[in-house]
């Protein structure tokens, strides 16, 4: 497969070193690009950007990787059809506590992601670029600004790297928008969504900053070679984070569909068994440990779980770890992430985080009990925060349900080390 | 065409005047804020479904004639 490829293109996005599907997996963060220099000779030039570009990515079938997984074409078309000069921005922000691969990605290949953003911004024509990050990885940052720096101006247009706030929702496309404009980083209402009506009131293109480094190969490889890897479903390859109870916890670069068990392989192995791993983030799904060597990461079947790749993150949960406090730690913690806009979400979010806390504390709490409350809070607020919330927690009843009946009858667990990260976050502006 | 009523979270503090003009449509949570039934409006309630909408102090309550554009 490799061996078909054209010589000007041995790599994939992130990984000089090349994958093939026999030996798929391989950890990041890599030797980073040296310079723009490097990147060019590591990729070659960055094409042109023609209109034919948008049914290569249609054909390459690339998603956005922010986690909503949205056909990156359909919204590309959606802009350019708007009639008015658009706007473009990358979206790095990455709230996702577990998540990792936008930063990597950002450290290690920042010219990928600017060659992507380039590549729409001229497709789109559109009149102002910006590219957010994290404010708390001010190295990121500082990559990204010294990587536009190493390149030839593009011009009038400049990129300006923003660096957004650290709230779980600010990283929401209305919510990213909003804080662009010079508002809070809080969703607003829908319809106008950004691509309608955005950044300064013109049709915006938000897209996760993986997407661009995937639309930056695809410019130059075409749809065929991204196909080369991965599945139908899910092809070409994707981001992971892969975290908690592994040897190695990273970030790797995996084809898509590759089965979870080979990627948590590549992490160095689980250390205290795999009682399930939480797949796409806060807003994911658990699989069970019984089901971790039959599941890929293949849309298919993952919905055999109700899950989906969402951000590419998988948790591993050891088995000595009692996913009950896990459980209602992160509950908590998103109940807290809520922007404080919509009542549902404001009471209803809490309330869910009590019950599980009371759960974990050895209260009589059923799994009905705790459902009735998640069901109350779905389809309510502006934005899908609670939505996402209700998904984690009906997944953690579906998958630990059993453990809400041994707290009820021996009480609270003895504590143990937390597993997963649930950190303080700053202000909206 | 489908008609129906929406509400903008953001800007509904849950006065629940709504829920009081069109029990048949809306109903509130424990918290007072309105659940509203998606299905629908069929013509013999859209007077009174207007009129909730009309009433609401803070402009939350939306009417819509069309199904939203999908992106």
């Amino acid at each position: 497969m490799s061996a078909s490829r054209s010589r000007s293109a041995p790599e994939r996005a992130l990984a000089p070193a090349a994958l093939s599907p026999t030996d798929p997996i391989r950890m990041l963060p890599r030797p980073v690009v040296d310079g723009h220099l490097g990147h060019v000779d590591r990729y070659g030039p960055r094409p042109a950007a023609e209109a034919r570009l948008i049914d290569e990515i249609d054909a390459a079938g690339l998603r956005g990787r922010g986690g909503a997984g949205f056909p990156t074409a359909t919204k590309l078309r959606a802009v350019a059809s708007r009639g008015r000069r658009p706007v473009v921005v990358a979206n790095g922000t990455e709230g996702e506590p577990a998540s990792a691969k936008d930063k990597v990605l950002l450290g290690a290949a920042p010219h990928l992601v600017l060659d992507g953003v380039e590549l729409v911004a001229d497709l789109l024509g559109a009149s102002e670029v910006f590219l957010c990050v994290d404010r708390n990885w001010p190295d990121v940052s500082l990559a990204v600004e010294r990587a536009r720096d190493q390149r030839p101006r593009t011009a009038r247009r400049r990129l300006q790297v923003l660096d957004a706030p650290d709230r779980y929702v600010a990283g929401e496309e209305t919510a990213l928008v909003h804080w662009i404009n010079g508002g809070e980083a809080k969703p607003t209402f829908v319809p106008p969504r950004p691509f309608e009506r955005g950044v300064r009131g013109r049709p915006t293109f938000t897209s996760n900053v993986e997407t661009y480094a995937q639309i930056g190969l695809i410019a130059r490889f075409g749809a065929d070679w991204y196909r080369a890897l991965g599945t139908t479903a899910a092809p070409g390859t994707t981001l992971l984070t892969v975290t908690g109870g592994v040897a190695q916890p990273g970030v790797c670069e995996a084809p898509g569909g590759s089965s979870m068990s080979s990627v948590i392989a590549a992490a160095g192995g689980a250390v205290d068994g795999v009682q399930a791993v939480l797949v796409g983030g806060y807003f994911g799904t658990w699989i069970p440990g019984s089901a971790v060597d039959s599941v890929s990461l293949d849309p298919a079947s993952l919905s055999g779980y109700g899950a989906s790749l969402g951000c590419g993150v998988l948790a591993v949960l050891g088995d000595h770890v009692c996913p009950l406090v896990e459980v209602a730690r992160v509950a908590r913690w998103l109940a807290g992430q809520n922007a404080g806009q919509c009542g549902p979400c404001v009471h209803g979010l809490p309330a869910v985080a009590d019950s599980l806390e009371w759960a974990v504390s050895g209260n009589p709490v059923t799994a009905s009990q705790i459902g009735g409350l998640v069901e109350l809070v779905k389809g309510r607020g502006a934005c899908k925060h609670p939505d996402g919330m209700a998904r984690f927690v009906e997944s953690s009843v579906r998958v630990f349900g059993d453990h809400l009946a041994q707290h009820r009858r021996h009480g609270p667990c003895p504590t143990h080390h937390p597993v997963l990260p649930v950190p303080e976050t700053g202000t909206w502006r | 065409m489908s008609r129906k009523l929406v509400v903008n979270p953001i800007t509904c503090v849950g006065h629940g005047l709504c829920a009081e003009l069109l029990p048949e449509r809306i109903t509130l949570d424990p918290w007072g804020y309105p659940i509203i039934d998606p299905t629908p409006i069929p013509p013999r309630l859209e007077a009174h479904a207007k009129r909730a909408v009309a009433s609401c102090p803070t402009l939350a309550l939306l009417w819509r004639e069309a199904v939203e554009a999908k992106r």
